[in-house]
């Protein structure tokens, strides 16, 4: 075996290894702590039949609530970091990422249009109208960018009045339409929220971040390409109209998922491709796998977090993010500054 | 392998911007465009290259209509020198030029031994490999535009089209980079302003005016004082030297007329 094989496959188990702990720790540590080994037991037993005998109780929080929820969080912090790369080397913008350009704001408007409306009439599933909805922002936000000058200023402008809009909608949908009750858990919902996350969230989160990672990793050279720009990326080969509609689809439809399961999540797809830059470099063949991978661990983080930092309560997990996001952004943005 | 435009038209924004250009670019020829800002050099560039489609006419690629082939084909037979393409990516010089291998390379094709061989020799042509390690910003102006070059020389092509590539470099990195393209064994298509570097290096020119093609041909026939006092509106002596090349003098405005006889007097 050569060597660039035997490095590729030993970075790759670290990284499983990495994933793995945190999954580990997110099913572990919680309002009541399990002890490690009965995590590491409950997987056995319920993966490959181990037959190791557990405190049910201990063993049904594990499996139903804490590890499922851990793996939506991994998937839900690895689509938004790709989802952040792909919009920030397209449009080459240190700024974008779908928060920021309104794609899950229009996903939650689509989302609700949904659940309290009933678009669709029952065809339309829940993620499938997020996904409506965030290609709808997209293309306004599109839209209004182009129209007005294209330039970095104007993109992130663009996607400030979209998320305004598309917010604006939803909370007219919801106001209008749902009773009390229902609009309590949708404005908790969109906040960002794993906790109604079970088993069947993982089997929609689990292979849309699967095949999202694939197709980023499959233009992972068509992004490189785009470094100095559209026509410079048309000059080296690449087909800028097919991979803009690519990856902005998959973009789309990973934030789309992930918002139908998990609601809004904002500064996961705008700070975890940073650092992951800061780590690996900006070649794609590696930027895309480490935003991936760190996106993930920061989220099963971010809800440990959300779950013990306040005893006895369970803080909307988009707010751990945005404490954490924001000032490690401001961070980020200052650095650039001082070495452009 | 012949590249050729054939009553090209092409508008932007409502105007219009080239009218009915034809022009052959023949096998291992320099060829110079040359025309005052906006005649159309750029947008015939990227026609040329095929990154942009002609409202009206083709480009024909050995016979073959640039519409016609997959963008990774023609990308690894012309390769487009931009004016100025620049990035705020932490990438470093090496990289810059590591993508001009992309339209050699399949979405999963590893990287090969071959591969860094090429870049090497194209770092290695342009002066750059000492620098190859430098970040892209931490680059002068005319550091980044030899790293262009170098990145359109590993796409290997077979073309090299470069709009006003010495744009905002000094007058040693202008002649040194016309040199350094007119010594690769590639038929070259340039954009430039320096009518006196075209006449230098170029086989022929042709000169734009109003997105149409005023004239075309080597560069003692072209570069006339007439024209150019018709299409850039400046007087100028042509001075010809004895082996059929000629430069270019430009008049003070403020001066008189020459006398007669002065041009005889100058060679």
């Amino acid at each position: 075996m050569n060597r660039p094989v035997t490095r590729l496959l030993a970075i790759g188990m670290l990284a499983l290894a990495v994933l793995v702990l945190a999954l580990w720790l997110g099913a572990a540590i919680g309002e009541t702590a399990i002890p490690m080994d009965v995590v590491a037991k409950t997987a056995a037993n319920r993966l490959w039949g181990a037959g190791y005998g557990l405190d049910r109780i201990d063993e049904g929080i594990v499996w139903n609530y804490r590890l499922s929820r851990a793996v939506v969080a991994a998937c839900c912090g690895a689509a938004l970091a790709l989802s952040g790369v792909v919009l920030q080397s397209l449009l080459r913008n240190v700024l974008a990422d779908p928060y920021v350009l309104g794609i899950s704001a229009g996903a939650s408007t689509g989302a609700v249009g949904v659940v309290i409306l009933g678009l669709g009439a029952g065809v339309l599933s829940l993620p499938a109208g997020a996904f409506l909805g965030a290609l709808t922002a997209f293309g306004f936000v599109a839209l209004l960018a182009m129209r007005s000058g294209r330039g970095t200023g104007a993109v992130i402008l663009a996607g400030v009045a979209g998320s305004q809009l598309f917010n604006a909608l939803t909370s007219f949908i919801v106001t209008k339409a749902a009773n009390a009750e229902q609009a309590r858990g949708i404005m908790f919902w969109l906040l960002g929220n794993l906790s109604g996350v079970r088993w069947p969230d993982v089997w929609l989160a689990l292979p849309v971040t699967a095949v999202g990672l694939l197709v980023c990793l499959w233009h992972a050279r068509a992004l490189d390409a785009f470094t100095f720009g559209t026509e410079s990326a048309a000059s080296l080969g690449i087909s800028v109209r097919r991979a803009y509609v690519v990856l902005v689809g998959v973009a789309a439809m990973m934030t789309a998922v992930m918002v139908s399961i998990v609601g809004s999540i904002g500064f996961v797809g705008l700070v975890i491709p940073h650092a992951a830059r800061m780590v690996v470099g900006v070649r794609h063949g590696r930027l895309l796998p480490a935003s991936a991978l760190i996106g993930a661990v920061f989220m099963i983080i971010a809800d440990i977090l959300s779950r013990i930092i306040i005893p006895g309560q369970v803080l909307p997990i988009g707010v751990i993010t945005a404490l954490v996001g924001a000032p490690a952004f401001a961070l980020i943005l200052s650095q650039r500054k001082a070495t452009a | 392998m012949s590249l050729s435009a054939h009553d090209l038209s092409w508008s932007a924004g409502g105007v219009s911007i080239l009218h009915g250009v034809s022009l052959e670019v023949r096998p291992g020829e320099l060829l110079g465009i040359i025309g005052p800002n906006g005649s159309g050099k750029t947008s015939l560039m990227s026609l040329l290259a095929g990154i942009r489609r002609p409202q009206g006419g083709q480009v024909l690629l050995s016979g073959q209509s640039l519409h016609g082939l997959a963008r990774r084909e023609v990308a690894r037979r012309i390769a487009l020198v931009e004016q100025q393409a620049e990035t705020a990516e932490r990438i470093t010089a090496r990289q810059a030029v590591e993508l001009g291998r992309t339209p050699h390379l399949g979405a999963f094709t590893p990287w090969s031994n071959q591969d860094d061989a090429i870049v090497d020799l194209a770092l290695e042509e342009v002066a750059m490999t000492a620098l190859a390690g430098r970040l892209w910003h931490t680059l002068s102006g005319g550091e980044r535009q030899r790293l262009h070059i170098a990145r359109a020389l590993a796409q290997q092509p077979e073309i090299l089209l470069l709009d006003e590539p010495t744009n905002h470099l000094d007058i040693g990195h202008q002649i040194g980079l016309l040199h350094l393209v007119h010594r690769q064994n590639l038929t070259v298509v340039a954009a430039l302003h320096d009518l006196n570097h075209a006449a230098m290096f170029c086989d022929r020119i042709a000169l734009m005016q109003a997105g149409r093609i005023e004239a075309i041909g080597p560069p003692s026939e072209v570069l006339t004082a007439a024209r150019i006092q018709s299409v850039f509106g400046v007087a100028a002596e042509i001075v010809r030297d004895g082996a059929g090349g000629c430069f270019i003098r430009y008049r003070h405005p403020d001066l008189p007329a020459p006398r007669a006889g002065w041009i005889a007097a100058a060679s």
